[in-house]
């Protein structure tokens, strides 16, 4: 997993006071990016491999890294898939 | 009203004026002056409130907001108030140097519309010799420059048998997302309803082209489809709901729950000349007409579907059965359901060609088959 994933064009993270959450705007459309989604979002910046991305997580959330790394490869295809990320 | 959520979006029609003069604008019939247009500062005192009260996205549209000389200025103040900016375009009236100071300034993305998928056919549509060629152009401009593009089609008889091309011609643009959308019948797309409303046949074709089209561009192109009011069975949700998440502000500043709200008579606008917006969102008696359920009638108002659909949009309301607390005709628990898939086949075979435009000669819209 030593691709890098980045936020496509006309997507990007923004924290809404309104609503006190993490949204992720993009074109037409405006996605929850609640607790850990925003954790790995505010990380696919192109800079970070995957699997740096869940080093990183698994610290954050001290938490076990291959239930880490299931969650992030979950999340990302499916932002992947919707042409919200590129990678 | 206490609970009123924040709105998510806000549409500001910059301008009503426009280089093309498409047979379906959803522009009223009557247009706001440029004399009464709303200054630079104004918008930018708009674009603050609507982002102090929760909006997220800003929707520059008109007519054509490159029209607007102040469009960088403009949009500049939308995305320092930290919304997310998106342009709603023609591409008439934007040029490299335009598009590179609205990227720097923040434009987040650009819809960009196109016609049909050749030259004659499209600048017919439009009204204005040489439009096709300069969306290629500005399309071509736009990825350059990295930003995110959509492209959207209005779907009507003369390029209703195109829509595969028509997502073809999105893709080789450069487009990341595609936007088809029948055509709604308020405005003058109502007075040009004879020669643009196609066959339930033609429709239903599409419909099933456009489950094909989809699973080719799986991963590829997000498609999102506005499905034909006329030959539906449930409404939409217009606008999410009326004064749920969306409000509108017209060039001369008065804040509409959608923007063919002015169809219907005896509602009262607040305009952001007088009225904070927050105020305006909260309070205004044109929200208030229509907000949650409990101005609706029978068959909506004892309705599993009135908190998903709303009863549907209140002008088509109006224009069909002359209430706009009506059910939504589209929906067959309307009694009016049969009313207007009469109309819809009436005006389809009405063989009607030319499209009336604003202030136009009358145009031949579809050559003989």
């Amino acid at each position: 997993m030593s691709e890098r994933p980045k936020l496509a064009p006309g997507v990007r993270l923004h924290f809404d006071n309104t609503r006190n959450a993490w949204v992720l705007l993009c074109p037409e459309r405006v996605i929850e990016a609640e607790g850990p989604a925003s954790e790995i979002l505010r990380r696919c910046d192109g800079s970070r491999t995957i699997d740096e991305i869940v080093d990183e997580l698994a610290v954050v959330f001290a938490a076990d890294r291959a239930v880490i790394a299931a969650d992030v490869t979950d999340w990302l295809s499916e932002l992947k898939a919707k042409r919200l990320l590129l990678a | 009203m206490s609970a009123v959520p924040a709105p998510l979006g806000l549409l500001a029609e910059l301008t009503h004026r426009c280089p093309l003069a498409c047979p379906y604008c959803s522009n009223p019939l009557e247009l706001d002056d440029r004399t009464t247009e709303l200054d630079t500062a104004s918008w930018a005192r708009v674009f603050h409130e609507a982002a102090a009260i929760g909006v997220l996205q800003v929707h520059l549209s008109g007519g054509e907001p490159a029209s607007r000389r102040d469009l960088v200025e403009i949009t500049g103040a939308a995305s320092q108030s930290g919304l997310y900016t998106n342009l709603i375009t023609s591409g008439i009236g934007l040029d490299a140097n335009r598009l590179e100071r609205l990227q720097a300034v923040g434009l987040d993305h650009v819809q960009l519309s196109i016609q049909d998928t050749d030259p004659g056919s499209s600048d017919r549509i439009a009204g204005y010799e040489g439009a096709y060629e300069r969306k290629q152009a500005v399309a071509a401009e736009v990825t350059r420059l990295g930003l995110a593009l959509t492209v959207n089609a209005v779907v009507h008889r003369a390029n209703i048998a195109h829509l595969p091309a028509l997502v073809d011609l999105a893709a080789t643009l450069g487009a990341g997302r595609v936007e088809i959308a029948h055509t709604q019948y308020y405005g003058w797309a109502l007075r040009n309803r004879d020669a643009l409303m196609p066959t339930r046949k033609q429709t239903d074709c599409a419909m099933r082209q456009m489950e094909a089209i989809h699973s080719r561009y799986s991963g590829r192109l997000v498609i999102d489809l506005v499905i034909p009011d006329y030959y539906a069975r449930r409404p939409k949700p217009c606008m999410g709901g009326w004064g749920r998440r969306s409000l509108n502000v017209t060039p001369s500043g008065l804040v509409l729950p959608c923007h063919a709200a002015q169809t219907i008579p005896g509602l009262t606008f607040w305009s952001v000349r007088d009225y904070a917006l927050s105020d305006i969102w909260a309070s205004s008696p044109a929200f208030e007409a229509f907000r949650g359920t409990v101005w609706m009638k029978e068959p909506c108002r004892s309705c599993e579907f009135r908190e998903q659909d709303f009863g549907g949009c209140r002008c088509q309301a109006l224009a069909i059965t002359g209430d706009a607390a009506a059910a939504d005709p589209s929906c067959d628990l309307s009694p009016y359901h049969g009313r207007i898939i009469a109309l819809a086949e009436q005006a389809a075979t009405a063989q009607e060609t030319r499209y009336v435009y604003r202030g136009r000669p009358a145009v031949i819209a579809t050559p003989v088959r």
